[in-house]
């Protein structure tokens, strides 16, 4: 994004919250210039400046822009699915002005050459771009890629996502090689050796629907065993290795995850909104609540991995949230043709869009359901992502910071048309399900990257 | 519960039985009895000229059989479409092979896939009524309604109604790989909203905890015993039937099961069934692995009711095809 020559830009009549400078919302102006916040101050204090491109922020609430950590693009190789220009088009009209995207592409992300592709401003992304770069090679899990490379050309992370690093040997490896860059690795926990076959949560409903389905251990054994890696290696190797836990599901891993952090170990957690939205009975089309998903049997907009769990999970997510467990929410929007979902459950591919929907389900079901208070809702969205990535400036609305923001109606109710979404896929349970909070602009580098 | 209602898909359509009040259930088996006493030449007016697709990609005897011939005792006209022989082996997808057979004129069809779900994805694809013929390990609707069928008639029950009780007083026991089974679902779902106990029996691996999910609700509901004669034994304390189910070798060493051992344990046998339910019906949906999962001599006495089952099945499927097609007896 060219952060130079953008003419100046005044946000007015608004009401800033900060999850960190500004937690109660108080009415401010800001000066945006040359990419970053120039000035905050009381509303009217720039009248004199007669500044001519002004955003007019009545009634809404301006806000850091979100962070999604968790994003998969599509580029290269699935552009069916996805373009980097569409998907982070999406995520602009999500409120979200930074996205790390995934490795699993065609090819993997695996090479500075892939990484750069990727992050070039030929593909044209409407948000700044990011990316963590597979932790092994092809994502096979055996050998590690180039980190040293990978960092300096940008990583902010390493990941398999889609996969475990399984191997303890490799995964010990790679945080080792991570702690020493000061990167984390991003864990897809599941134990492939038990979830072959499987393509929903394991219990009473996968019975009754006649499919295999997945323990919470093949979830929270991959965890217990990441997080005793950290342990070995802070005592071993006196390294501070970060083992950042992707879309967490059970209750069992989330108490390993808590315990870990009160150990004092450099563990973080991200969640889905689906996950503290729906639970296994979306696949059935039974649930006794289908508020946020429409009862539809075998519904391939609820298949994803790891897969929606029961209310005991689900209630856990959202208490994870709630206490502090759960570092951000992170949306792993997978965009899938309707072709490729049209087809028989087991064989459906796994994942869901969420760029459009996460805030508005965080602010219904954790602020309006769950009383937490709408600047927390925010830090899961922005500044906590910021922190876990140390992504400087970005997050917080200071001056000096990025100027990527949101502004939005807090109070807004409205339902979201999974038709009308910005991603090139449609896949989404959430079509009619009721949102709260509507998004009016959304600003990255200074410059309005989507009007609601 | 009164009639449910499901937008997603037609009427006619059977998917689940969890989608059939018991009002539809006994409107099904009168229609049964109805049609089954009508003159052939009667019963071939019902449905004369109509066109009925039966689309399996999997194997069958006599499931499919049965619908071929009662749609032909209906005088439809009926044409079957194998994976094996047709553009499903190049790819073709099952919503493309169900709009294919729509455009060609077919009124229903009759699915059996291996996939758990398929003809629900089928029935939402094509707008058309869908008889599930068995959906991967989900279940197995007519088979339910000819079991039903099949109890109510060997044991001098009323077979042309069904309400909350009219299994009182029956203790069904399901033997076998029920974790595999759509046969055990889909009756583990029906019977006990008739009144019936039914008791699931087999080692861990082939029946978990699970599958009291089956049956929640109100009334008698499911059980679990492992131990084969002791589930026979309760079952003989009211009127007792033991429905068995198929057990795939292959299965047994995938899961690590000892068959010699599963044998000794839990196949149905003269002595076993001498011992703690002499007067039980024995029931299996077929096929059967004699020496298996039941004793051939077993099969074939005068208690089984195996014959009886597919004779219920080709008359409970001419009244689920009148029914696809909204053609009343």
């Amino acid at each position: 994004m060219i952060e130079q020559n953008t003419p100046d830009l005044l946000i007015t009549n608004g009401h800033l919250l900060d999850p960190v400078s500004q937690p109660e919302p108080a009415p401010r102006d800001l000066l945006l210039r040359d990419g970053r916040i120039h000035a905050i101050d009381a509303p009217g204090a720039f009248t004199a400046l007669e500044i001519k491109n002004v955003v007019d922020a009545t009634g809404l609430l301006v806000a850091p822009g979100l962070i999604d950590v968790h994003v998969h693009l599509r580029e290269p190789g699935q552009t069916w699915k996805e373009t980097i220009a569409t998907g982070t088009r999406a995520a602009a009209a999500g409120g979200y002005t930074t996205v790390v995207a995934m490795p699993n592409t065609i090819p993997v992300n695996d090479s500075v050459e892939t990484m750069e592709w990727m992050l070039s401003p030929d593909r044209d992304p409407q948000v700044h771009l990011l990316a963590m770069p597979a932790a092994t090679q092809g994502s096979l899990g055996e050998r590690l890629t180039d980190y040293a490379a990978l960092a300096a050309a940008g990583a902010v992370g390493f990941t398999d996502d889609g996969k475990p690093v399984l191997e303890d040997r490799v995964m010990r490896s790679a945080l080792v090689a991570a702690a020493r860059l000061g990167l984390p690795i991003s864990q897809h926990a599941e134990d492939t050796h038990i979830t072959g076959g499987c393509s929903m949560h394991a219990g009473p409903v996968a019975f009754r629907l006649g499919l295999r389905g997945m323990t919470i251990e093949a979830e929270s054994n991959i965890v217990e065993r990441d997080i005793q890696l950290l342990r070995d290696i802070e005592q071993k190797d006196h390294l501070r290795p970060h083992l950042h836990v992707q879309h967490v599901s059970t209750a069992k891993a989330l108490a390993a995850i808590r315990l870990a952090k009160q150990q004092g170990l450099h563990v973080t957690c991200e969640a889905a909104p689906h996950h503290f939205t729906l639970t296994d009975q979306a696949v059935s089309g039974e649930a006794a609540d289908p508020t946020f998903c429409r009862n539809t049997p075998y519904n391939t907009n609820a298949k994803m991995n790891p897969p929606l769990r029961d209310e005991a999970d689900r209630l856990a997510v959202v208490e994870a949230l709630l206490d502090g467990t759960i570092d951000c929410i992170a949306t792993d929007h997978a965009p899938h043709a309707a072709h490729e979902k049209e087809v028989e459950f087991e064989r459906a591919p796994n994942g869901i869009t969420g760029l459009e929907t996460a805030l508005g389900l965080a602010f219904r079901i954790l602020h309006q359901r769950h009383g937490l208070p709408l600047a927390r809702v925010l830090a899961l969205l922005s500044s906590h992502p910021a922190q876990l990535l140390k992504l400087d400036g970005r997050g917080t609305l200071t001056p000096g910071a990025h100027a990527d923001l949101v502004l939005f109606d807090p109070a807004a109710e409205w339902t979201y048309a999974a038709a009308q979404s910005l991603s090139k896929s449609k896949n989404s349970p959430f079509d009619l399900a009721p949102m709260l909070g509507r998004i009016h602009a959304t600003l990255c580098a200074g410059r309005v990257v989507h009007r609601g | 519960m009164d009639e449910l209602t499901h937008p997603d898909h037609h009427p006619g359509s059977l998917l689940s039985v969890q989608h059939l009040s018991l009002s539809e259930v006994a409107r099904i088996l009168a229609s049964t009895t109805r049609i089954a006493a009508l003159a052939p030449a009667e019963r071939a007016k019902l449905l004369a000229g109509r066109r009925i697709a039966l689309l399996f990609y999997e194997s069958s005897t006599r499931t499919r059989t049965s619908f071929e011939l009662a749609a032909k005792s209906l005088g439809a006209t009926t044409t079957l479409v194998s994976d094996k022989s047709s553009s499903i082996e190049k790819g073709e997808s099952l919503k493309d092979t169900g709009l294919t057979l729509r455009a060609l004129g077919a009124e229903a069809i009759i699915l059996r896939h291996p996939s758990s779900g398929a003809a629900a994805l089928l029935a939402r694809a094509t707008g058309l009524p869908v008889l599930n013929a068995g959906d991967g390990m989900h279940e197995h609707p007519s088979q339910a309604l000819l079991d039903l069928r099949t109890l109510l008639t060997r044991l001098a029950l009323d077979p042309g109604t069904a309400h909350a009780g009219s299994l009182s007083g029956v203790t069904v026991v399901i033997t076998g790989d029920i974790r595999h089974s759509r046969v055990a679902r889909s009756n583990a779902m029906l019977l006990p909203r008739l009144g019936a106990r039914v008791i699931l029996c087999g080692p861990e691996p082939l029946l978990s905890e699970d599958a009291l999910g089956l049956h929640p609700g109100e009334g008698p509901c499911l059980e679990i015993e492992r131990d084969f004669d002791r589930a026979l034994a309760t079952a003989a304390q009211q009127t007792p039937a033991v429905m068995m189910l198929r057990i795939q070798k292959e299965r047994l060493a995938g899961l690590e099961l000892d068959l010699a051992c599963y044998i000794a344990n839990y196949q149905l046998t003269e002595d076993r069934l001498a011992a703690h339910a002499p007067n039980a019906l024995v029931l299996h949906p077929g096929p059967m692995i004699r020496g298996l999962e039941i004793q051939g001599e077993v099969a074939d006495s005068p208690q089984s009711a195996i014959e009886d089952q597919v004779r219920h099945g080709l008359a409970v499927r001419t009244a689920l095809l009148a029914r696809a097609l909204g053609v009343t007896a």
